[in-house]
């Protein structure tokens, strides 16, 4: 029984945003533990990303909070000598009608005053970045090179090391079940095992945030729904970028789809359902494959001799405006919200941990006010929505 | 090019299909029409069908079931399995070295719309125990589906040339296992609502209650309203260094290339196993005129009937107990097999080294339950059972019963009412004996002029041999598992000698030689003539292989009703008539001492992403408990088989680093449960409207 220890800091969950926390805390030089329900760190929703990073996003704050995380992946094997399965290779999003292209194109200059490098290219260059690419009304696309590809099954492993080489605790197996007060400050976590009491607690957990903000009294508005993948054996690597096709599928299930080939070889694959499947069943529904490999075949009719391995089904945890948390709560001091990344933690979460640490040990965002409002926990979530590209 | 086909073989019919051209990087071949590339490659004598891109490790056949992941090759230009899929003609086959390409192809157009079949019953495995539940339920006219990946109905029944065990009333015993297959298949043929998808696999069960069907004709999803998963089993696997060269594969797949394609896979081969797949996997190698140099067991005494064991060790090839394989050894190919002796702790004891030169080694450490579908089905409270290897390993005598029980219970579960015997739970029950403790063979000394000794002194399920006897003078006390008797005045017809699948019933002949200096044996033999040619002396064993003397062959009755088994006439000296149960086809060899140290090694673990025992071994150390972070590390259990083959032995290593079992979270069973292409899940022009 490990009751009544004292931390600096307690990181509720161990997915792709409360592992790097971990992480960049320890480092921090803050005594930190680390609670997860499940048996190790990453084995929810962050190993089910297809393990994409981009930066180029349209909302402000997420383009430079992934880039934040594309900075901390594409070092961390020079940094830590352990790989991460990062792949550059960057994004490209082919384009075969007006509508997408207008939008894609109505995005670069909010992209570019970024300094994001992206821009739009023709379709030859598209055929070149997507070997076997039907040409007919390809009409070019946008093309971001320095985005790229990590391995999610990697990444938790290299964070877990580094921070518990800076001493954080991981208590896997255990569930968070309350929330220690001291009137309205969060004093610590209690679970199953014991009580545990730290300055700061930060809740990092993903799609289950709703239910632990009943625990503390707090209405959390995320909501999870289900998207599933799968990936094939490997094969020689033939597709740098990460492909985004945003054409809504002619069978009426698919709002758009995107695939890449990881560090491995083998090509992982996704696709947005246009009617959400509310919840969180991760088991695997028998319509995805012929769906979905029926747009892959139908935009590069080579991979229909891809051999497929695997399929998993994970969850998004949605805010009701497609933008994280990443916020104190007022009026109850102690506690770190870090949750809502709507699909995207794991390309957020290392510069979501960036900024939350920044948030705890220097008391400033990592991103300028103005940035950082779009993450606020008192923001209207229900605000029109004007992201363009999510 | 060499031709390593089987031209005549003692039981198995001669294959008559026609040869079709192909080429393996480049190189001009034939296979035979039909045939899967994998034996056509192992007929040409390429046992090496690419290199691993990790290590540039040599793959070849290992499972040859479509399930472990070291079968692939580019055959025109895309990935496949070589074991799964037959050559065509003109077939391009290349050897796939490190990541296969992807060659491009033409568009085509194609829609996601599959067809979503409702069925009565599902049976997903073709194998005895979902052809007799089929025979069942097909009966009472209950609408079913069979679904099977190989091209026939049968499943292992097809490479199983040896007479079985078990009842002759309930679940045709003394019948060859490959005949009991056709007749299986025949039977679920004549039922009308009985219909059978073959080449076809199960990719997945779904938690929307359906499955996902692969095959010739697209992929289409189908709907049970009550499902039995007869899948079988898959053999057990074992790390040791060499344990991933080329030549090292299941007992299983090598039945495979040589009683079903009837390829000569191998000239000498080593078995690591003495349960029945193994035994009468030595059996089928001689018959198929393979010299099978030895077999070791870690036992004291071996798990297989002691029938199959005593009848391969009178055919001279030595079975060592307490022993096991240190190592295989060789260049890209197994050159030779080092063995041991092992302490009661199963550690090698050091100067009992001994090498054998062969260039194969089988793996019959035992079978699991091919059990994923199973798992997911029953977690998405789908009406599902299961039966045979799926539910229980066992004897595939104990598979028909127990699917026909199944099919009964299920058949009621659906309304229909249809008796379930009262006896008949517990006779499913004893045809899954694994036999009592062997008793000592004593001859009964008995003074007419011909009779049986009955060399049977294990407890098995077992009675063809009462009912051969058309005088009824052989009976069995109580249940088939009682060890026979015989009493009685016999005329020497020879058909118990026919009839006892452990080929343990020989006749005397008292009257051969009144003076009693020679006697004359009949003795159960089912090799070709040529191995002991009429007129041969022959080196005689007694029952359990031992050498006693020497015998002539002076006759071979081999008539058209003796199912292919040849009665053999030996004169031995009269002193030898009780001692001699049979003769040897080889001279038993002892291999050669080992001197020196052993090299380092490291075994292979996880075949399919070739990682090694210290690489998870350090995972275990760093403090790894989730086999799913495991995979994350190391891989090991992310490739093909998604973990069949190796988590039982990542299992083992947890338990020698002195970690509790409870303590180790396992994988996640996830679809596929096997590799398919992505075109599969599509509907083409081509496929439709089947």
């Amino acid at each position: 029984m490990a009751a009544d220890k004292t931390y600096d800091a307690i990181v509720v969950g161990a997915g792709s945003v409360g592992n790097p926390t971990a992480c960049f805390l320890s480092q921090a030089g803050l005594k930190v533990l680390v609670l997860e329900r499940r048996p190790a760190a990453g084995q929810g929703d962050n190993k089910a990303a297809i393990g994409g990073v981009r930066a180029t996003h349209s909302d402000p704050g997420k383009i430079m909070t992934c880039g934040e995380s594309l900075k901390i992946f594409t070092n961390w094997e020079d940094e830590y000598g352990f790989s991460v399965g990062w792949k550059p290779g960057g994004y490209c999003f082919p384009v075969f009608d007006d509508q997408i292209e207008g939008v894609l194109k109505g995005i670069l200059p909010i992209q570019k005053s970024h300094g994001l490098e992206i821009d739009w290219v023709d379709a030859d260059r598209v055929a070149d970045l997507c070997p076997g690419i039907i040409r007919e009304n390809l009409r070019g696309g946008t093309y971001s090179p320095i985005d790229g590809q990590v391995s999610p099954l990697l990444a938790p492993v290299a964070f877990q090391r580094e921070a518990q080489n800076n001493g954080a605790e991981y208590r896997f197996n255990e569930r968070v079940t309350g929330y220690l007060r001291d009137g309205a400050k969060v004093i610590g976590v209690k679970t199953g095992q014991g009580d545990y009491h730290a300055g700061e607690t930060i809740l990092a957990t993903g799609a289950d945030a709703a239910e632990h903000g009943v625990l503390l009294g707090l209405e959390i508005p995320v909501v999870p729904d289900v998207h599933e993948a799968g990936i094939s054996a490997p094969v020689e690597p033939f597709l740098k970028p990460l492909v985004v096709d945003l054409r809504p599928g002619p069978e009426g299930k698919t709002a758009n789809f995107y695939f890449g080939q990881n560090h491995e070889g083998q090509i992982i694959f996704c696709y947005t359902p246009r009617e959400l499947f509310p919840g969180t069943n991760r088991e695997s529904l028998s319509e995805f494959l012929p769906i979905l490999a029926n747009r892959m075949i139908s935009l590069i009719p080579r991979l229909k001799n891809l051999l497929i391995r695997r399929v998993w089904r994970g969850c998004y945890p949605m805010t009701p405006d497609g933008v994280p948390i990443i916020d104190r709560v007022k009026g109850v001091d102690g506690l770190m919200l870090a949750v809502g990344m709507c699909g995207q933690g794991f390309m957020m979460g290392p510069g979501v941990a960036k900024n939350v640490t920044s948030l705890i040990v220097d008391g400033t965002s990592t991103l300028p006010d103005e940035v950082h409002a779009c993450f606020r926990f008192d923001r209207d979530f229900w605000a029109a929505k004007t992201e363009a590209l999510k | 090019m060499s031709d390593r086909r089987i031209d005549s073989h003692p039981i198995l019919p001669p294959l008559t299909s026609e040869r079709i051209d192909f080429t393996f990087n480049g190189e001009a071949l034939q296979a035979r029409k039909g045939e899967v590339i994998s034996s056509a490659l192992y007929a040409a004598g390429i046992s090496i069908f690419g290199h691993h891109h990790k290590d540039h490790g040599p793959q070849g056949i290992y499972c040859v079931n479509g399930q472990c992941s070291q079968y692939t090759v580019v055959a025109d230009g895309r990935p496949v399995k070589s074991c799964m899929v037959p050559v065509s003609p003109g077939m391009s086959v290349q050897s796939c070295e490190d990541h296969p390409a992807l060659s491009e192809v033409e568009a085509s157009a194609s829609s996601p719309d599959v067809p979503d079949i409702e069925v009565q019953v599902l049976i997903i495995g073709g194998g005895p125990a979902g052809v007799c539940a089929a025979n069942e339920l097909g009966r009472l006219g209950i609408e079913c589906l069979i679904v099977d990946d190989k091209q026939e109905l049968g499943g292992k029944l097809g490479l199983q040339t040896h007479n079985f065990f078990g009842s002759v009333a309930d679940c045709y015993a003394g019948m060859r296992g490959m005949d009991i297959g056709t007749r299986l298949a025949e039977e679920v043929g004549a039922l009308p609502t009985v219909d059978v998808w073959l080449d076809s696999t199960v990719v997945g069960a779904f938690c929307d209650g359906k499955f996902g069907v692969a095959g010739p004709q697209g992929y289409r999803l189908v709907s049970p309203h009550a499902t039995l998963i007869t899948c079988g089993a898959r053999e057990k696997s074992l790390s040791f260094p060499g344990c991933d060269l080329p030549g090292v594969y299941g007992a299983g797949a090598f039945q495979t290339l040589v009683n079903r394609d009837q390829v000569r896979c191998a000239e000498k081969l080593f078995i690591i196993g003495g349960g029945n797949v193994g035994l009468i996997g030595a059996y089928h190698a001689l018959q198929a005129g393979i010299d099978v140099v030895g077999l070791v067991e870690a036992l004291p005494r071996c798990g297989g009937y002691k029938v199959h064991e005593d009848k391969i060790k009178r055919l001279g090839v030595p079975i060592w107990t307490r022993h096991t394989v240190l190592r295989v050894e060789g260049d890209e190919k197994v050159e030779r097999v080092i063995t041991a002796a092992i302490d009661d702790k199963f550690q090698p004891i050091a100067g009992t080294e001994r090498a054998f030169e062969v260039d194969t080694v089988l793996v019959a450490v035992g079978l699991s339950p091919v059990d994923e579908l199973l798992v997911k089905a029953r977690e998405y409270g789908m009406k599902v059972m299961a039966a045979g290897d799926t539910n229980e390993i066992a004897e595939a005598s104990a598979a028909i019963f127990s699917g026909k029980i199944t099919g009964r219970k299920l058949a009621r579960d659906l309304g229909f009412d249809v008796p379930i015997p009262s006896d008949w739970e517990s006779f499913g029950e004893m045809l899954k004996h694994h036999g009592s403790e062997p008793v000592a063979y004593e001859a009964p000394v008995i003074d007419t002029p011909v009779y049986p000794l009955l060399r049977c002194v294990q407890e098995i399920p077992c009675n063809p041999c009462i009912e051969a006897c058309p005088h009824d003078l052989i009976s069995m006390p109580g249940s088939i598992l009682a060890l026979p008797d015989f009493a009685g005045l016999c005329e020497g017809c020879g058909q118990c000698v026919i009839a006892c699948p452990g080929l343990a019933i020989n006749l005397v002949h008292n009257d051969y030689d009144p003076t009693g200096e020679k006697a004359l044996l009949t003795l159960p033999f089912e090799f070709e003539d040529e191995v002991i040619p009429f007129g041969a002396e022959v080196v005689t064993t007694d029952m359990e292989g031992n050498e006693v003397g020497t015998g002539t062959v002076i006759a071979v009755r081999k008539r058209e009703d003796q199912d292919r088994r040849k009665l053999l006439m030996l004169e031995v000296p009269g002193t030898d008539k009780f001692l001699v149960a049979g003769f040897r086809i080889r001279e038993p060899w002892q291999g050669e001492p080992v001197e020196g140290e052993a090299p380092d090694a490291d075994p292979m673990v996880c075949r399919c992403e070739r990682v090694r025992k210290s690489e998870i071994v350090t995972a275990i150390r760093d403090g790894v408990r989730d086999m799913n972070q495991l995979k994350a590390v190391v891989r090991s259990g992310m490739g093909g088989c998604g973990g069949k083959t190796c988590t039982e032995l990542v299992m083992r290593l947890y338990r020698e680093e002195g970690v509790d079992p409870s303590e180790v979270t396992q994988p996640s069973i996830r679809p596929l449960v096997a590799e398919v292409h992505l075109g599969d899940f599509v509907r083409t022009s081509d496929k439709e409207g089947d």
